[in-house]
């Protein structure tokens, strides 16, 4: 069990001709991702590596192959277009790379994902993987091993960092998931820990968040309220300098500067177990697992 | 991207909010020369991206000309929060009967541009907000259909009771709002907006921050950016696509990604070193950014130790090699060097490096700790 993905996934790359589209739509074949087509428009027709077909819409690649899930890595500009594309076309779980979409356009494409019925993870999101069945994004898949523990991050590369020294020190994931760092994102914390709440092979959550916002606050009152199982959390940011302040309208609304201390209390006071450093989610993990 | 208040102002004045006349002055004869075409009391306002500027003494009341041009004088190259003033602002002082906030932002929470209203406008509308939060109003706007009339009038009641002043802002908020959405902002905001005792609404001060993304799709929101008003490290950093803050320590972090770069500068300073800098080299690097990166860094006389800590997802660690070769060709390196490096095509990357003569490590906390053992002078 995992969450999100697994071996039933199949797959749509938006973007599949591209320089980043091309390298992890064959880095995904050879994890064994179930890639079924690709959508770049005014090549449909072709195929892709001699054996994925190639649409030119999402309305044709997803009539032709049945794909419930689609990963994107168009340009910025085109990016809220893909998005609102997969969507419209069915697609169930639309995973967003592209990085500096922006923001003003995510207010109007997150409504619309919502009454399509679909889940958006990112932008500007590494993806997700369920060790050893699919991997849809862009996660290094041989840093990850099949295991218990669920993954949930903010960040890309500390993502892997943290995913890294759990496999290195024998502790696998049931599944790893980057919900990205725009201010306006498909998915969040809170979806993830309840996802992983509610799927029996995972045992224990490492989490990690950075300075900025509240998300990883209300993350810690839903760990208080709603979970039994345990949570491991991080920071990272606990030394950077304060950043721009965004006028009076970033501090009146979230009553909060969103500094790392403020969220390693939260944390602290949810039960949760905090990490200092990267390496010490694996003690931490371990202790929760026996 | 933030804008200067002249450069918001021009936005919000073309969207027809109505905005006391000011032009800039680069010099405290400009200044007079205003001053006397518009006829006195004048404001004269230090333009810095800074906030506190009117208690940095950057904003002054003016009754003459001559004033106007004493003021300027001692404003136009003062030094507030770090930064020189090199031009002020003079507009007309509008007399005040009262002052009211308003600001959109796009909030995470909701997920939309959010206004927020209150009658109690000024500079201690945050204690406002904290103490009395029913003296603000919060209204989202949904982005499909835009501000609806009725939603700019229900705010425009929640400032003024009188219908006259109601309708005038209610009239603003649409007028704002338009400016948000044509200039691409993450902020916009009018604090105060003022009532004359004529009983007329004038913008006394208005504030923008551009959503970067914006940029590369409006050319004429990008060019009003003010280089001069900023780190001139920070300007090569972004130009060459990278994200550079510069710090006060001595270990020259580069590494991939907002959070393993903060998480990284974390562990120096845990093992008891400080980073000289926060730079992401972002995703989908090529050679070119990590050459940049390393011109950056080494510019900083203060650096003492370089670290790289690379983690290849979309950056391929053999582009990073290969950018370390070419620019430590280009110019050898007058600093030591650690690096950290794995992830994709990470066996590539190894052997590039190990072909040119450097050693790698693929441990976070060995290599930080290394590098700031080299940073002290002490030995790997």
């Amino acid at each position: 069990m995992s969450i999100f993905i697994d071996k039933n996934t199949t797959l749509i790359v938006q973007g599949i001709t591209g320089r980043d589209g091309s390298f992890h739509a064959k880095q995904m074949m050879e994890y064994g991702t179930r890639v079924v087509g690709g959508v770049t428009p005014g090549k449909g027709g072709q195929k892709f590596e001699d054996s994925v077909p190639i649409f030119d819409t999402m309305h044709a690649a997803v009539a032709a192959t049945g794909a419930n899930t689609s990963v994107i890595y168009v340009p910025p500009p085109f990016a809220a277009d893909a998005i609102m594309e997969a969507a419209a076309a069915g697609i169930k779980l639309i995973v967003c790379i592209t990085e500096g979409v922006p923001v003003l356009d995510m207010t109007r494409v997150y409504p619309f994902v919502k009454e399509h019925g679909a889940r958006l993870l990112g932008p500007n999101c590494p993806g997700l993987i369920t060790p050893g069945e699919s991997k849809v994004g862009i996660i290094p898949g041989r840093i990850c091993t099949p295991g218990n523990v669920g993954i949930v991050s903010r960040s890309g590369t500390l993502t892997y960092e943290i995913v890294h020294q759990l496999t290195r020190a024998g502790i696998g994931q049931s599944s790893c998931v980057g919900i990205g760092g725009d201010p306006i994102n498909g998915t969040n914390f809170i979806d993830c820990l309840a996802a992983f709440e509610a799927d029996p092979n995972t045992r224990a959550i490492a989490m990690m968040g950075e300075i900025g916002g509240t998300d990883e606050q209300e993350a810690a009152q839903f760990i208080k309220d709603n979970m039994k199982k345990p949570v491991v959390g991080f920071i990272a940011g606990q030394t950077a300098p304060p950043g721009r302040r965004m006028g009076h309208a970033g501090a009146i609304i979230s009553g909060s500067s969103g500094t790392a201390a403020e969220k390693i209390d939260a944390f602290k006071a949810a039960g949760m177990g905090v990490a200092q450093r990267p390496v010490d989610f694996v003690e931490l993990i371990s202790a929760r697992l026996k | 991207m933030d804008l200067h208040e002249y450069q918001a102002k021009e936005l919000m004045r073309t969207a027809g909010v109505p905005i006391p006349p000011g032009r800039i002055a680069r010099t405290a004869e400009e200044a007079e020369a205003i001053a006397t075409e518009y006829g006195v009391p004048v404001m004269v306002k230090a333009q810095v991206h800074a906030g506190g500027r009117g208690k940095a003494g950057g904003v002054k009341y003016c009754k003459t000309a001559a004033d106007a041009r004493e003021k300027a004088q001692a404003i136009l190259g003062m030094d507030i929060k770090g930064l020189t003033v090199e031009k002020v602002l003079v507009t007309e002082a509008a007399d005040i009967a009262s002052e009211a906030y308003v600001g959109i932002i796009v909030d995470r929470a909701t997920k939309k541009a959010v206004f927020m209203v209150s009658a109690a406008g000024g500079i201690d509308i945050e204690e406002v907000a904290a103490s009395t939060p029913e003296k603000i109003l919060y209204l989202p706007v949904d982005p499909r259909y835009g501000l609806q009339s009725f939603e700019a009038l229900r705010m425009g009641f929640f400032l003024y009771s009188d219908a006259k002043l109601a309708r005038a802002a209610g009239k603003i908020m649409q007028q704002l709002y338009t400016a948000f959405v044509n200039a691409g902002c993450s902020l916009a905001e009018i604090n105060p907006l003022v009532v004359t005792p004529n009983n007329e609404l004038i913008a006394v001060d208005g504030k923008m921050v551009i959503d970067d993304n914006e940029l590369d799709r409006r050319p004429d929101i990008a060019a009003l950016r003010d280089e001069s008003s900023e780190e001139s490290s920070e300007v090569d950093a972004r130009n060459a696509n990278l994200t550079f803050i510069k710090l006060d320590g001595d270990v020259g972090c580069i590494v991939n990604g907002a959070g393993l770069a903060m998480a990284t500068m974390d562990l120096v300073k845990h093992y008891g070193g400080d980073p000289a800098n926060f730079l992401d080299i972002g995703g989908s690097s090529n050679p070119e950014k990590v050459v940049n990166a390393l011109r950056i860094i080494t510019s900083d006389p203060n650096v003492k130790c370089i670290l790289f800590n690379i983690f290849g997802g979309i950056t391929r660690t053999d582009d990073v090699a290969n950018g370390i070769v070419t620019a430590t060709k280009q110019n050898p390196l007058k600093v030591p060097i650690v690096i950290r490096l794995t992830g994709t095509n990470e066996e590539i990357a190894m052997k590039i490096l190990q072909d040119n003569g450097f050693s790698a490590s693929s441990d976070m906390d060995e290599a930080v700790q290394r590098a700031v053992a080299l940073a002290k002078g002490g030995a790997a």
